[in-house]
């Protein structure tokens, strides 16, 4: 699957995108989050707050329990500022 | 009747009159239109910014706007609505967002406006990074919880 990230998660991770398979064991976007924490330092620094890193699976909203099973994008940010 | 529904995200600039006159030459039964145009602020002292930048997320931005709009056509009797977001770099004094909402009455489109303009505040994805006065950058734009409250008094 693919998994985008935006604003301060982005420049934290060093990345914009990038494609992970992770093992069946990560089934909610929580997670996802925890497994891609493991990965390293700058997993750790981005997603050091958790309940302030929004999710969205296939571009719609999603809360941290959310099956990511069939998703094709899964992107994290920070609360939005727009408008 | 489908309601005409215009949502663009651009980097451009947008010409208000010109989005107003498109929309309420779609039916003569138009009797109000509502428009809120949202412009990148300088400030003051300490604080002052010589610019910002826009990030979003490109396809979500055009399909949450899309599904608030949707929401809004069903709660509102609306005859069209647009929405236009820039990305990109503004400076002080630069359109950033744009909502019109078109009705035949005015109280439907004021609601619709500001439940359009609550909902992109918080839910649309974009995210504003902030340059000073001497080109170095000030950080990102932290989210307000009083959008949050301004967005939560919508929920039915």
């Amino acid at each position: 699957m693919k998994v985008l990230y935006f604003a301060w998660v982005r420049e934290r991770i060093g990345k914009a995108e990038e494609t992970v398979e992770p093992p069946a064991s990560v089934r909610t976007v929580s997670d996802l989050m925890e497994w891609l924490v493991a990965r390293g330092e700058e997993y750790a620094n981005a997603f050091a707050s958790p309940k302030t890193i929004r999710a969205a699976i296939d571009r719609t909203h999603v809360k941290g329990d959310a099956a990511i099973a069939g998703a094709r994008e899964i992107a994290f940010f920070p609360p939005m500022t727009g408008g | 009747m489908t309601v005409p529904v215009t949502i663009r995200i651009q980097s451009d600039d947008f010409d208000i009159a010109a989005e107003i006159a498109a929309l309420t030459k779609i039916n003569t039964d138009i009797g109000a239109v509502v428009s809120f145009s949202g412009i990148c602020r300088g400030g003051n002292g300490p604080d002052a910014i010589a610019a910002m930048t826009l990030e979003h997320y490109p396809g979500m931005a055009e399909a949450e706007i899309g599904r608030h709009v949707a929401e809004a056509v069903t709660r509102w009797p609306l005859d069209g609505v647009t929405v236009i977001h820039r990305y990109g770099r503004v400076v002080p004094g630069d359109n950033i967002v744009l909502v019109l909402a078109a009705s035949k009455h005015r109280e439907a489109a004021f609601q619709a406006a500001e439940f359009l303009m609550d909902y992109l505040k918080t839910s649309a994805p974009f995210w504003k990074s902030e340059e000073r006065g001497d080109g170095t950058n000030a950080g990102w734009v932290e989210a307000q919880a009083h959008d949050d409250n301004a967005a939560a008094r919508w929920e039915k």
